[in-house]
């Protein structure tokens, strides 16, 4: 028997676990998943539990109920990989002897890297919502909050889901105005970006949506330090913003095994084939989702799309064939932009986003880089879909893992092959 | 498209980054960097030449990786490039804008 040993059971990790089960034959490969926590999360949904739109108990499920039951869970923490003798010790001194490892540890928040974040005030001034606890902290606070300066905070990029934070500004102003309190809420979007995100399209479009909602932008702005109790945070620069409610995305990492194991880069992201998703470690080991180093976004769609490719890849390795360079950066994302409606976002690599119907060329019914309410129900019914098809691997229809230029507007746009 | 900078004509992409590395030097550097209201000191260069030197072994810029480079920290990454210094920076060095932002 041969072992393929999967590091993390979150989204990549039970994809992949799902994938592979139906295309490995059990009398030759023998598939190990390891994960030290029991709760699986449904993370897109952290972002509507501040608003009371999700109750803490719709984003909880178990792991267990997404793992194949021919495939061994062992829920124990990892300590680090032995990429030379291939294996993985684990905290308990156990050690797990691979052929094939699959690295999807994902990324973490680490508030402690910044100076006075996570103080005397976190969760009393100062929070994040991209942890569960974070999110429900959160809710509670904007219950009985009475308004006055809400500052939205990136801190360095890369992050999870790059347009959480803008949903999250777009989402509260929403909420304030239904609460009949915008007015004494003055919201401030604070990015270390030049704009509101990271594609020129995109941020044009999305700065005229925060300038209608009456949302400032501070752009460049690099965090150096936060002052709870004074309520201010401060830029390498000298620049200076002041808050009474801080909501910030710390900065985010690969996990500490990753660290120990002595070949992540400097924020313990693993080396990795952009194309082919083969680590630069070792030919035995492949990576997967916000684990990689791979110039995509941190995106469960990310994710998805890499998960096909990735199986192929493994089955083309395992056949002694090369390994085909098929994933192109593809990512698919929902941009909840408040009042029922939400935008489209679909690129990859080359290709920014831009406007124009998905997934049917002309027809949609989604549209592109376009406010629409059918969006936000898109939106919405993910979180179905996610539980449904996605963890357990099944196809979603129409939607290819390399993008298509079928129904895009791309006049005038630039393709950096 | 292509820019007369210090006498020599270059190119460079939309957002006057340098198309090849190669075409820089030093009096190139200074001219770019006034553009910006950055007088170069041997400090300045000491800096440039590692972001060059980077780039060149292909890895991947990010303002954490220079501010642990023991090169320069990143407080004095500001105050020599100040606001957006990576951006800035690697503009005056002649290499590609930093996609360390996805």
């Amino acid at each position: 028997m041969k072992n393929l040993l999967i590091l993390g059971a979150g989204t990549s990790g039970t994809m992949m676990a799902n994938h592979l089960v139906k295309e490995l034959r059990d009398d030759e490969w023998k598939i190990t998943i390891v994960d030290q926590y029991k709760t699986h999360y449904y993370q897109p949904g952290f972002l509507f539990i501040p608003f009371g739109t999700y109750k803490p108990d719709d984003v909880k499920r178990t792991i267990d109920e997404f793992i194949p039951k021919k495939v061994e869970l062992v829920r124990e923490e990892i300590d680090l990989i032995n990429k030379d003798s291939d294996e993985v010790v684990l905290k308990n001194g156990q050690k797990l002897k691979y052929d094939i490892l699959i690295i999807a540890t994902g990324c973490k928040t680490a508030p402690e890297e910044v100076e006075g974040m996570k103080g005397d005030t976190w969760y009393k001034n100062i929070f994040d919502f991209y942890t569960f606890e974070g999110s429900c902290a959160l809710a509670k606070k904007l219950e009985t909050w009475k308004g006055g300066k809400l500052v939205v905070h990136i801190t360095e990029m890369p992050i999870k889901c790059p347009v959480a934070p803008l949903e999250f500004a777009f989402l509260a102003d929403d909420y304030f105005y239904k609460k009949g309190m915008r007015d004494k809420v003055e919201i401030t979007y604070v990015t270390p970006l030049s704009g509101a995100f990271t594609k020129a399209k995109t941020t044009a479009e999305l700065n005229h949506l925060l300038e209608e909602k009456n949302i400032k932008i501070v752009p460049d702005f690099a965090v150096e330090h936060i002052e709870g109790e004074n309520g201010k945070i401060y830029d390498y620069g000298g620049e200076e913003v002041d808050f009474d409610l801080l909501v910030t995305v710390p900065t985010n990492m690969g996990d500490d095994s990753i660290l120990r194991s002595g070949f992540g880069n400097d924020l313990n992201y693993v080396p990795t084939d952009k194309h082919t998703l083969q680590s630069k470690i070792k030919e035995n080991i492949f990576v997967i989702g916000d684990a990689t180093d791979v110039p995509a976004s941190k995106a469960g769609s990310v994710a998805h799309f890499e998960a096909e490719i990735l199986t192929e890849n493994i089955l083309n390795y395992i056949e002694g064939k090369p390994l085909k360079p098929n994933f192109d950066g593809h990512a698919n994302c929902f941009i909840e932009t408040g009042k029922g409606k939400a935008l489209l976002i679909d690129f990859n690599y080359e290709v920014e986003p831009v406007k124009g119907k998905f997934p049917f060329g002309g027809i949609g019914p989604l549209n592109l880089l376009t406010e629409s309410k059918f969006n936000h129900w898109g939106k919405m019914a993910f979180k179905w879909v996610y539980w449904n098809m996605l963890l357990p691997a099944r196809k979603i229809p129409f939607v290819t893992p390399q993008m298509s230029l079928d129904g895009k507007y791309l006049e005038g746009i630039e393709i950096n092959k | 498209m292509e820019k007369t900078i210090a006498g020599k004509v270059i190119n460079v992409n939309e957002e006057g980054y340098l198309v090849n590395m190669d075409e820089w030097n030093e009096d190139i550097a200074k001219e770019l960097a006034q553009e910006e209201n950055i007088e170069l000191s041997p400090r300045h260069f000491e800096v440039l030449n590692y972001l060059r030197d980077q780039q060149r072994k292909e890895v991947a810029l990010t303002i954490r990786g220079v501010g642990k480079s023991g090169v320069v920290d990143i407080k004095e990454f500001y105050v020599l490039f100040p606001k957006g210094p990576l951006k800035i920076s690697s503009k005056v060095a002649g290499i590609p804008k930093p996609k360390s932002c996805i």
